[in-house]
């Protein structure tokens, strides 16, 4: 089993790191700024005594003010856990910046995200929809979805 | 025929009466009984056989149905769990199942078809060389089941493809496939050489 880490703080390292990228980080979350997600992934992995090389789920949900991107990262070496989060504000026109550079599991999972919610991964290499077909009208598994 | 019934009541009287039949049967024998069936043809008394061409071939068809198995969901369980030892489903002519179209003769569509692998499915049947059949097997190949009103499932299968048999439950039981491929049996009976869906008409 791994052991989750002390969130609260993880998200001081990281703010120390780079400033002004963390919302909130408390004992039981921590959500990060979107647009310092990619300085932020690469630091997780990165910096020694964090080293999470592995990302094992990465998915999103749909609170109908804001979007809430969830990224569960496992530190392989350390045998640590974290889990990440993010918010993406508004209905149109959603982006995020892309994590798959830095892990490649992320590939299928944001095309999924993008498919069901809509929300488009800047820097992704090949960003289309998974489980529709081109051409389907709206994004399933957002709430306003009919 | 009379049957020959010496009275005897020790082993070596039963002895002697086997031993004076035999030599009745020596001294009487002159020539063989002639063969009944002696008048026809040498190649017709080997080879002959009374049938219409129709129920020929269509019995041969029925006893040969090579399944192509499309399990897409958990249906897919029980039709593995009907071609094991114990539902047997190579009784009837189904032993060999083919993963290639080209060499099957009836698509056993066992689960949920997504839209997005409607085409694949649909490509599938194409390959199918004819006389080809289908078996839609569980709520979802039936009519879409629980996920009927989704936006990316197949409302029922026949949406893409004819289907010859439908089999009901959630998973249907082996019992059930096999209450199909009876029926699907009884329905290539009917058909004919040129016609094999005969009751499409």
């Amino acid at each position: 089993m791994t052991v989750a880490v002390n969130t609260e703080e993880t998200g001081k390292r990281i703010a120390e790191a780079i400033p002004g990228s963390v919302v909130s980080s408390d004992k039981g979350s921590l959500i990060v700024d979107s647009k310092a997600l990619a300085q932020i992934a690469d630091f997780l992995k990165n910096t020694p005594g964090m080293e999470f090389d592995y990302l094992t789920v990465l998915t999103a949900a749909d609170y109908l003010d804001y979007f809430e991107v969830v990224y569960r990262l496992v530190s392989l070496k350390n045998n640590q856990s974290l889990i990440l989060k993010t918010r993406v504000y508004g209905r149109e026109n959603l982006s995020l910046p892309s994590v798959t550079p830095v892990w490649r599991a992320a590939y299928y999972q944001e095309r999924e995200i993008f498919d069901l919610l809509g929300i488009k991964f800047e820097g992704h290499p090949d960003l289309r929809r998974l489980l529709l077909w081109e051409g389907f009208n709206g994004h399933p598994l957002r709430r306003d979805y009919l | 025929m009379e049957i020959i019934r010496p009275d005897v009541s020790t082993p070596q009287e039963a002895d002697l009466a086997d031993g004076k039949l035999i030599n009745s049967f020596n001294d009487n024998f002159t020539s063989a009984y002639p063969d009944p069936d002696k008048w026809l043809d040498e190649e017709i008394h080997r080879n002959i056989l009374l049938t219409t061409v129709d129920a020929a071939v269509a019995w041969a068809r029925q006893r040969s149905i090579f399944p192509l198995i499309f399990g897409t969901a958990c249906c897919a369980f029980e039709m593995i769990a009907a071609s094991g030892p114990r539902f047997d489903l190579p009784r009837f002519g189904m032993d060999i199942i083919r993963f290639s179209p080209r060499q099957a003769d009836v698509m056993l569509i066992t689960g949920t078809i997504t839209w997005k692998m409607a085409p694949a499915a649909r490509m599938i049947y194409d390959q199918m060389p004819e006389p080809k059949w289908v078996i839609a097997v569980g709520a979802c190949a039936v009519s879409g089941g629980t996920f009927r009103e989704s936006y990316s499932v197949v409302p029922g299968v026949n949406c893409i493809m004819p289907v010859d048999v439908y089999v009901p439950g959630c998973p249907p039981r082996p019992e059930a496939m096999i209450h199909g491929i009876n029926k699907l049996h009884a329905k290539i009976v009917k058909g004919t050489i040129d016609n094999p869906n005969l009751s499409l008409k």
